[in-house]
């Protein structure tokens, strides 16, 4: 299991490189000098020239390359052009939020989407089997700020049960909305998923073993059935971390919740440069982790994996 | 032997009394019998006609402010006869600008889909057939793009440059490329080990044959299955994008900009703005994943 876990991680790094290389260059080629940004309209050329000077935006190209990974590397991604926080504090002080949100979501989506499918793969061909099914393809298929609108109408405006959007002073209950918002569509992919992958697995021999020596149905499913069928829905956990980011964006436009995706969307309005660069790198380090960890959760469930 | 094989084959569907048939007319017969994806199927016709025949539908142009023909009973007027989806602010018939948003939607996914597929093809067939370094590289920048959030990598891209639609479905394939890469990728990897392919390559035939001829018109199944259900992610995109304010600009009807600027009015009483483009967005995504699900069904040989 080391020397897996080893692998993995050194296997994490060229991609790391890749995302801070693609960080760079997405705020290298886009039009317009950052320093004249920086300075408004009304910068004086003189002054602009010394900010170049200091921004090292006269350097070559590959010196600006190799000075961004020190500063990555160093944690020094510099300060926002708009009010002079470092790129660090302007993060992590939106991360909280976005933090809540977004595991809160997952929560949701993976207890609710595996019970769902769990129910909907023992109930093949039911009405209920079709119902949940229908409801999955609707919550794939709606845009996640359409069903904030929804949700903000009926249970802000109609029903009064939820004060509005916003964070208040940050009370659990602003969260909900966003959370199932967020939640609907890793949710509606983990229904499917869990009840084509129990499907198959409720044909396989063992499942019938465990049947014909008479196990009672609920032990076949829960201890059969489920612990094999819920590999694939591990993946996709790790891979809808990047979806689910990209639904945080979304969801915190429609809420007005102060975290990293409006955070993202504000500083590239701005062109706060040292802002986008965190917050996009910050995102996808989050994604790589994440599918590093789910990496090595398989090596833990299937012990085949550690040997590949 | 071959010919041995086909008779075998034949004669085996004579038994079973059925005409031979090709793969397409198999799947078209699968097809046929699943309900949902012919339902999807029809949604996804039904869209592409109206954004073709846009202009023929409607009397209204999309831009057109009633307010100056009709007067000021034409601002945020409830659906009616006359107008079957309501007006917005401006006076706008919203049934013209969704029927006209379609063609957006059509324009923009069509060609990031068009793209993405050719570079897919290209990428996903080269990683797959080369192997060694080549597919390492390549393995490498699908891992790597494939770690940013697609809709903020996209934001990051179309926000610094002039808006169009050449720019936001340029910014849009260069994430959906690498979906239908991996399929391909994936397909490539097990055909080349196949039998068939190994006797043209023995018979001396040039790696391009092999390529075109060969394994090539195995992956167009498994590609046509993802370009249909990315189409209905790429339409979420785009309409995504407009709903954040980026992408096509005002007064150009896109459907999440008509979400946008319709959201402030649900909470009054006048829905109809902000609704019905967002049921456009529901039926015709649904519809592209229902078909989509369906051709994956039917196009796959194991499925009886």
């Amino acid at each position: 299991m080391g020397s897996f876990i080893i692998r993995r991680l050194l296997g994490s790094i060229p991609v790391i490189l890749g995302v801070v290389l693609v960080v760079f260059i997405l705020t290298t080629i886009v039009p317009g000098d950052p320093a004249r940004i920086m300075m408004g309209q009304r910068g004086d050329p003189e002054t602009i020239k010394l900010i170049r000077q200091e921004m090292g935006l006269d350097n070559p190209i590959y010196i600006q390359l190799f000075d961004f990974y020190k500063a990555v590397i160093t944690m020094d991604l510099g300060r926002s052009y708009r009010n002079n926080m470092t790129v660090t504090q302007a993060v992590l002080g939106r991360l909280p939020v976005t933090a809540t949100l977004a595991i809160g979501a997952m929560i949701i989506a993976v207890i609710f989407g595996v019970l769902m499918g769990i129910y909907s793969a023992t109930h093949r061909y039911t009405l209920a089997d079709y119902g949940v099914m229908v409801l999955a393809l609707l919550g794939i298929s709606t845009p996640v700020y359409f069903i904030g609108l929804l949700l903000v109408l009926l249970f802000c405006s109609h029903l009064g049960w939820i004060p509005g959007t916003g964070l208040g002073n940050g009370e659990w209950i602003y969260y909900v909305l966003p959370m199932i918002t967020l939640g609907i569509r890793p949710l509606a992919l983990i229904v499917r998923l869990t009840r084509s992958t129990m499907l198959e697995v409720i044909s396989q021999d063992y499942v019938t073993t465990a049947r014909a020596k008479g196990l009672i149905e609920r032990v076949v499913v829960f201890k059969h059935v489920l612990k094999n069928a819920l590999i694939p829905v591990v993946t996709i956990i790790g891979l809808q971390t990047a979806s689910l980011l990209s639904g945080v964006i979304l969801t915190e436009t429609v809420y007005s919740l102060p975290g990293l995706g409006r955070l993202s969307v504000q500083a590239v309005i701005n062109r706060d440069f040292p802002i986008i660069r965190g917050v996009v790198l910050f995102m996808a380090l989050v994604f790589v982790v994440a599918n590093l960890l789910v990496d090595l959760s398989y090596g833990f469930f299937d012990p085949r994996i550690r040997y590949e | 032997m071959n010919l041995n094989n086909l008779a075998e084959v034949k004669s085996e569907q004579e038994v079973n009394g059925e005409k031979s048939k090709t793969l397409l007319a198999d799947a078209w017969r699968k097809l046929k019998r699943n309900k949902a994806a012919l339902f999807g199927m029809g949604l996804v016709i039904l869209f592409i006609l109206v954004a073709i025949f846009a202009p023929f539908l409607t009397k209204y142009d999309p831009i057109e402010q009633l307010i100056w023909t009709e007067g000021i009973e034409a601002r945020l007027a409830p659906p009616s006869w006359e107008h079957p989806f309501g007006t917005d602010l401006y006076g706008r018939d919203i049934l013209t600008r969704v029927i006209y948003g379609a063609r957006i939607s059509l324009q923009i996914s069509i060609s990031a889909m068009a793209i993405s597929v050719f570079i897919g093809i290209v990428m996903g067939s080269l990683a797959g057939y080369y192997g060694g370094f080549v597919d390492d590289l390549i393995s490498w920048l699908i891992n790597v793009l494939y770690s940013f959030p697609f809709l903020l990598f996209i934001i990051a891209i179309v926000a610094f440059f002039p808006p169009s639609l050449i720019l936001t479905f340029s910014a849009i394939s260069l994430v959906y490329w690498m979906a239908i890469a991996r399929v391909v990728r994936g397909q490539v990897l097990s055909i080349k080990e196949q039998e068939f392919v190994q006797a043209a390559r023995a018979l001396g035939v040039s790696d391009w044959q092999i390529m075109f001829k060969h394994i090539l018109p195995n992956v167009i199944a498994p590609v046509i299955v993802q370009g249909t259900l990315g189409m209905g992610a790429i339409i979420m995109t785009e309409a995504a994008l407009t709903y954040l304010g980026f992408g096509t600009q005002p007064p150009t009807p896109s459907w999440g900009y008509m979400i946008s600027a319709g959201q402030g009015y649900l909470s009054n009483g006048e829905w109809w703005w902000g609704v019905f483009p967002a049921i456009a967005i529901i039926l015709t995504v649904l519809g592209f994943n229902l078909f989509g699900d369906g051709l994956r069904d039917a196009l796959d040989p194991r499925n009886e």
